[in-house]
């Protein structure tokens, strides 16, 4: 059987994660399971509120190929039927998605390890680079140390 | 002739723009040395990575450059 090639797709606008995900099941008939992630833009309380935007900036030579490759990776490690790698770039809000992942697979275990690997490498190894906005006043943001952590666990 | 310098993340707030043209240079260490000091210091930083034309480039000092070259400056990620 000849893997499905995957949808790998840097979004410059809005998307549903919930229409694409409907799509992508409808696509993956033959899959048992299909495991997603959808990463959003979170409202804060307490010490972290007030943040009003969060900016992705992407480098165009490199993100997407970049994110192209973790995605043929990805499908060298498991068995999977279908991939999905949705990415935002520019000016988000609080609430709005940002990342949507789905791995579709005959059995439910590559799916899960599939999407797990791919969140990891997508959040510490991509090509993105992240502001937030708070009182008016834009700041970048650093790279957490957790996100090194969780990359590392793949060896 | 000339190159196209690429200032992603942080790096933005230190060169004041995101891109700049300056005259070509036929090494990274020309470049650097026709730049502010501060912002050639802030390139230069251990963890700041460097594409030329968008490929990666893993040895800076052997780096030969040509006119229309673009230079970007790739500080740690920071995405999701």
């Amino acid at each position: 059987m000849t893997p499905a090639m995957a949808d790998v797709r840097l979004l410059t606008e809005a998307f549903d994660p919930a229409a694409e995900l409907t799509a992508f099941t409808a696509a993956h008939a033959r899959a048992g399971g299909i495991v997603s992630f959808l990463g959003q833009v979170r409202i804060e309380d307490g010490a972290e509120a007030g943040v009003e935007a969060l900016e992705l900036r992407h480098y165009e030579p490199l993100t997407l190929p970049a994110m192209r490759t973790l995605a043929e990776q990805v499908e060298a490690r498991w068995t999977l039927e279908g991939l999905l790698v949705l990415h935002r770039s520019g000016i988000m809000c609080p609430g709005d998605p940002i990342v949507l992942v789905a791995a579709a697979a005959r059995h439910r275990r590559d799916a899960f390890a599939a999407a797990d690997f791919a969140m990891d490498h997508l959040k510490s190894e991509s090509w993105f680079w992240k502001r937030e906005k708070t009182g008016g006043t834009w700041r970048w943001i650093e790279p957490r140390q957790q996100d090194f952590a969780d990359l590392a666990r793949w060896g | 002739m000339a190159l196209r310098l690429a200032f992603l993340g942080r790096l933005e707030d230190v060169a004041g723009a995101s891109e700049r043209l300056v005259p070509l240079a036929p090494t990274l260490d020309a470049v650097f040395a026709a730049l502010d000091p501060a912002l050639a210091e802030a390139l230069r930083a251990p963890r700041i990575r460097i594409a030329v034309n968008g490929a990666l480039v893993s040895d800076a000092a052997a780096v030969l450059l040509g006119d229309s070259d673009e230079i970007a400056f790739l500080p740690p990620v920071s995405g999701g």
